[in-house]
């Protein structure tokens, strides 16, 4: 063998070495332990908080109201649906309070008039002519809405 | 010599008829696949197979689903930057059709066309398909973005480099660049949660539960039934994505 292709298969095996050595160093420990990802970014996905509670954890203290509402027309809406994220609440009642909305833009977002609306699935109203100066849940209880 | 040249162009044609004709034939013959159902049975009994559930006929277009995966998901409050949200489509009698999408709808909708002129308008929930054989995955250069054994696709935040190929490549348009972490971010149905026992933050707070989701696997799962009673619908189904959101009453015109 020649001289000089004996010094570029050396140079060869060096590069490749340090090639391999700095893939091992710098691929993470659970790379493809599931495929070709970091199997950890599956537990710091799950691992982020969830900020809305779900219902249940409502009924422990607003049992009364809840049960009110799970009889009534809004019975398939979660509390947080109004009320908004319940996280910071059920950690601190006293302070941190939930969401009141009380605008009537707020209960037209979903009873407003509107063509792409299916008829069969929410009553809906022409807020600009029904009662427009007073506020819906003057009349309307939204935990008790009737027909 | 000009009858030479006469005779090489007619044998070059014959055989590129030849060629063409044969592929032809060739692929006619590979049986076609239906793509409600690829995605549903991929991995035979292996666990949880996530799949969500639309029903446009319950849509009543409040935007609660929209707003709550914003709040749920640290997603930017811009009205340019959504994991998922929803569009009005209105057909007008002329045949042309006007989709709207304000602020995702988020803020509400109002219907912009007059009502003598509509033919037919409806709500379309739009979010990640969480595609089986998703075209977003496949592009990504480094493996920060990858379909969990449970069928949903994640982006892992830390190896993501920012380089925006998988948001060209997702058919749906449900990824976009995260404007201060700088890489892409994109809809987890909820992963957190779903590992806790909650329901993902937009169907928990769906006033008509329009939308659920659940495992493909269990026969008994409301997903599943879903996909078998109803006349379900993938969105462009020609691309083979493998897509696993099923649309009910899904109209043809929807892109």
């Amino acid at each position: 063998m020649p001289v000089q292709l004996k010094r570029l298969l050396i140079l060869g095996v060096v590069l490749f070495s340090v090639f391999l050595l700095f893939k091992y160093l710098l691929t993470p420990a659970s790379f493809g332990q599931y495929g070709h990802y970091r199997g950890l970014a599956l537990e710091e996905n799950a691992a982020l908080t969830a900020k809305y509670t779900g219902s249940e954890a409502c009924y422990d203290c607003h049992d009364s109201i809840v049960a009110v509402k799970n009889e009534s027309l809004h019975s398939s809406i979660a509390c947080e649906s109004c009320h908004g994220p319940g996280f910071k609440h059920i950690e601190d009642p006293e302070n941190e309070k939930m969401d009141q909305p009380d605008s009537r833009e707020f209960c037209a977002h979903c009873h407003a008039f509107n063509k792409a609306r299916p008829e069969k699935a929410i009553t809906q109203q022409d807020i600009r002519e029904h009662n427009p100066d007073e506020k819906c849940i003057e009349c309307h209880n939204p935990h008790q809405p009737q027909q | 010599m000009k009858n030479v040249k006469e005779n090489q162009s007619r044998r070059k044609f014959i055989r590129n008829a030849g060629m063409t004709l044969g592929t032809l034939l060739v692929t006619s013959a590979i049986p076609s696949f239906n793509a409600v159902l690829f995605a549903a049975n991929k991995p035979k009994g292996k666990g949880v197979w996530y799949g969500i559930a639309i029903d446009i006929e319950k849509c009543i277009g409040c935007g609660n689903c929209a707003k709550s995966c914003k709040i749920e998901n640290d997603v930017p409050q811009e009205p340019f930057f959504f994991r998922n949200w929803v569009e009005q489509y209105t057909i007008k009698h002329d045949g042309s059709i006007v989709v709207e999408s304000p602020n995702g709808g988020i803020d509400g909708f109002t219907q912009s066309v007059p009502d003598a002129e509509i033919e037919k308008s409806f709500f379309v929930p739009k979010m990640c398909n969480h595609c089986a054989k998703s075209p977003c995955v496949q592009v990504c250069p480094v493996g920060a973005t990858f379909e969990t054994p449970d069928g949903v696709v994640l982006v892992d935040e830390k190896y993501c480099i920012g380089c925006r190929y998988c948001v060209q490549a997702c058919p749906y348009g449900c990824r976009y660049i995260h404007p201060t972490k700088n890489v892409v971010d994109k809809c987890t149905l909820c992963y957190h949660r779903l590992k806790k026992g909650l329901m993902p933050a937009c169907m928990q707070n769906c006033p008509t539960q329009a939308r659920i989701s659940g495992d493909l696997n269990d026969p008994e799962s409301e997903v599943s039934k879903f996909v078998k009673t109803k006349n379900v619908y993938v969105l462009k189904p020609h691309l083979n994505t493998g897509s696993k959101l099923y649309y009910n009453a899904l109209n043809q015109e929807v892109r």
